[in-house]
């Protein structure tokens, strides 16, 4: 496993997050030039009401995506840890989001590649948004060391029903 | 205009015809743009292109009116979201440009269509599925009935995913006038009664899933900078940010004596239960909670369990508190709550239906309705009774199928039933040109100051359209037609300039402030102005009549800081005249054919000729 040394990392907290999606709009203006949120990163999920789930790559020590790659589209950016996507040998097979704990790499139409969140070199994007805003449900951190981190690696709808039992009890 | 394209728009609609199943595009031009911005007035102008020879006989519950569901410039770009619902008003006869947060708005524009025009009747229920470019009209036999929860639980289990959604409850389906457009649980476009609207057409739910990019901007670098700039001013909102509207129940009420409390028979109250620092720490759930894109967080989700019945909703958000709370005499607020809840549930506007139930109440406790005509008695605070009531609205049982024709029909209906004259009851509703009147009173003038804010409305009793002098200001009912146009939320809108020069960024238009108030206002409203005063097929308002406030606004305010207080008439009549005048109406308040020339509305000049022949005024 690769140092994390100097590595950032994006925190979520449930309770702040508002669902308003500003997180959305911000990453696909600065990835795609429009606002575009089914192309975005980063997807807040909400099933039922008060209870929005920020969610998007959290890293993994052991990048299962990056070694389930059959086309060796995917690498780990040695500076930020965040999994940069090579968009000429992707072949959106999928094989990525099926070895995501989270499901959290995007097939979007209209992209000729799979999205996954690049931490925009060390200054993510949908944090300075929700900062902006006041929300503070994100922010960036060093990155955690060991396996803790996959406790925010879980599919959205399990993540959707552990806030709700927080937020309704 | 030389402009080939509307930047922020896509130029077309997708045009549903629920009789046929067919679906077709409706392109619209970057001049229709220009002249008409979206939303509220792109609505006011499909209707008029499409009915207006026929708009008297046109019922707004029948296969031929049409329902809009559009977006506008703004939507999608400004921070905060809002789509606008429109058709002919099952309340006012007219148009009525109502708004609700949704996410259906951005998720349209990413579908690559600026909205939905829904024409015709299914003769089974059904709902629209939108997806990009794909759309259909699919089967909701199994979901017809459904109150909101369970319907947003269904959609889910059936499409295996979120997906926004705008819907009715059993009030549209049994055609209630009340009824609302609903959207995410607590969300509603209540004025105008197009929950009615879709019920008529058997239309369920319209639900929109769009995974491309919203159009492009004219200006992107300025769209960006702006953005920033509204949202540093509109996150620093803290007072809304923590206890959105319902920091008003107290306020407005105690501090300004503007709430309606016992169907306005006071617009005071000193009841610290509604203060919202106690309402926050013993109701809410989750706070703040935001719609898309929306850095001011408005919302709350408050809970509350009573005899055994958990009942979710928002805050209470002001008017719900107001309507549902202190209207109707609740003023324990976990009852509010759960009236709230309930009133979502059931698909219906809370405003308007607490509105015809304070009616209802009044007209008990003065003896007029009976126990025999209800069949339980109606009480003041009375959750159980209230709550009887207010399921019979929503199913038209007993008593509730005439409360369930809004405030003005069952006013005129009860004094039939009753054989008395109509005004004996019209003068205990409190509603203007068949729209009853949002939660904020004009006595004190502390709150909304302006006397005719509710009487010159093209959208009656509306208190998120309210006009007002001078008529080149935001206190003119302008402002409101803009904003419903631009179709952006009017509480993270920000001042005229911004407004503007956000507008000019995202369209690529040379907007100004002039223009606004001399050209594109005046438009909007005219238009709508006609319309209202067409009416029909069962209401008809003569301006010399219906251009005024409810009988109840000129008792002078019995209790409180400002009792005594009451709207003088002659202040009335006066503004009234100077906002014609300002509007380029006549002294009735009909549109003159020089303004009708000079607002490109001469295709309505033989309907005004006709309005006027009528009045007998030359």
């Amino acid at each position: 496993m690769a140092s994390t040394q100097g590595q950032i990392w994006v925190l979520v907290d449930y309770s702040l997050c508002t669902g308003c999606r500003l997180c959305e709009i911000a990453c696909s203006l600065k990835h795609e030039g429009v606002i575009w949120p089914a192309a975005s990163r980063i997807t807040v999920y909400e099933d039922y009401p008060g209870c929005p789930v920020p969610h998007y790559c959290v890293q993994c020590p052991d990048y299962p995506c990056v070694s389930a790659c059959p086309t060796k589209a995917l690498k780990v950016d040695q500076n930020t840890g965040a999994v940069l996507v090579d968009t000429s040998l992707c072949t959106l097979c999928s094989s990525c989001v099926q070895a995501c704990p989270g499901r959290v790499p995007k097939v979007v139409k209209g992209k000729q590649y799979v999205l996954i969140c690049d931490l925009c070199g060390g200054d993510p994007a949908c944090v300075k948004e929700c900062t902006r805003a006041g929300y503070n449900a994100l922010r960036v951190i060093r990155k955690p060391q060991g396996t803790a981190i996959k406790h925010y690696a879980k599919p959205p709808e399990v993540v959707v029903m552990e806030v709700c039992s927080r937020v309704f009890g | 205009m030389g402009m080939v394209q509307t930047f922020g728009m896509w130029g077309r609609l997708l045009d549903v015809d629920l009789s046929s199943g067919k679906v077709a595009e409706m392109k619209v031009s970057p001049v229709t743009y220009r002249m008409f911005i979206g939303g509220r007035g792109l609505a006011a102008h499909i209707l008029w292109r499409e009915l207006g020879r026929r708009w008297r006989e046109v019922d707004p519950l029948g296969p031929e009116n049409i329902l809009t569901v559009l977006t506008g410039p703004l939507t999608g770009y400004y921070p905060g979201i809002k789509l606008s619902i429109s058709g002919k008003s099952p309340q006012s006869g007219g148009v009525v440009g109502s708004v609700v947060s949704s996410h259906v708005a951005y998720a349209i524009k990413a579908c690559g269509y600026d909205g939905l025009v829904i024409r015709g009747a299914s003769r089974d229920p059904v709902y629209i599925y939108v997806r990009d470019g794909d759309v259909e009209v699919r089967d909701a036999s199994r979901l017809w009935g459904m109150r909101g929860v369970d319907l947003i639980k269904a959609l889910r289990n059936e499409l295996g995913r979120d997906a926004p959604s705008i819907y009715i409850g059993p009030a549209g389906e049994n055609l209630v006038r009340t009824a609302a457009v609903m959207a995410r649980w607590f969300h509603a476009a209540g004025y105008g009664g197009y929950g009615a609207v879709m019920g008529s057409k058997k239309l369920k739910a319209v639900v929109v899933e769009g995974s491309g990019p919203l159009p492009p901007v004219a200006n992107k670098d300025e769209f960006v900078k702006l953005r920033y700039e509204v949202i540093d001013r509109v996150a620093s909102r803290v007072t809304f940010r923590r206890w959105g509207t319902t920091s008003a129940i107290w306020r407005v009420g105690h501090d300004t004596s503007s709430e309606p409390v016992r169907n306005w028979q006071e617009e005071w109250h000193n009841k610290e239960e509604f203060n919202h620092v106690l309402i926050e720490w013993r109701y809410w759930a989750k706070n703040p909670w935001a719609d898309w894109s929306c850095p001011l967080a408005c919302m709350k989700v408050s809970k509350v369990g009573i005899g055994g019945v958990t009942y979710l909703s928002d805050g209470p958000d002001y008017e719900m508190g107001a309507y549902l709370g202190t209207n109707l005499g609740v003023f324990e607020v976990d009852k509010a709550i759960a009236l709230s809840a309930m009133a979502d549930d059931l698909g219906l506007c809370g405003i308007q239906t607490g509105n015809v139930m304070g009616l209802a109440v009044e007209l008990f406790e003065r003896g007029v309705l009976t126990r025999e005509d209800v069949g339980y008695d109606l009480r003041w605070g009375d959750f159980e009774g209230l709550r009887r009531l207010m399921e019979d609205i929503a199913y038209r049982r007993g008593v509730g199928r005439v409360l369930a024709e809004g405030t003005y029909r069952a006013a005129v209906e009860i004094a039939r039933m009753k054989g008395v004259d109509p005004g004996e009851v019209l003068k205990y509703a409190v509603q203007v040109k068949g729209v009853g009147i949002g939660a904020h009173g004009i006595r004190s003038r502390k709150d909304y100051p302006q006397p005719i804010a509710y009487a010159a409305s093209v959208q009656g009793g509306d208190h998120t359209s309210v006009a007002g002098l001078p008529a080149n200001s935001e206190e003119s009912e302008s402002w409101s037609a803009f904003l419903d146009s631009a179709v952006v939320c009017s509480f993270t809108s920000t001042d005229e300039d911004m407004m503007i020069r956000f507008t000019n960024a995202v369209t690529g238009w040379a907007l100004t402030k002039e223009e606004l108030y001399g050209v594109v206002g005046p438009r909007i409203l005219t238009l709508q102005r006609v319309m209202l005063l067409l009416g029909g097929p069962d209401v008809r308002w003569d301006p010399r009549k219906h251009d005024d406030n409810p009988p109840r606004f000129y008792e002078p305010l019995p209790s409180g800081p400002y009792a005594g207080s009451f709207v003088p008439r002659d202040e009335v009549r006066k503004n009234l005249e100077e906002y014609y005048k300002q509007l380029g109406w006549d002294e009735n308040g009909i549109p003159t054919e020089d303004t009708l020339k000079k607002l490109g509305l001469y295709d309505l000049a033989d309907a005004v000729r006709e309005i006027r022949r009528e009045l007998g005024a030359g």
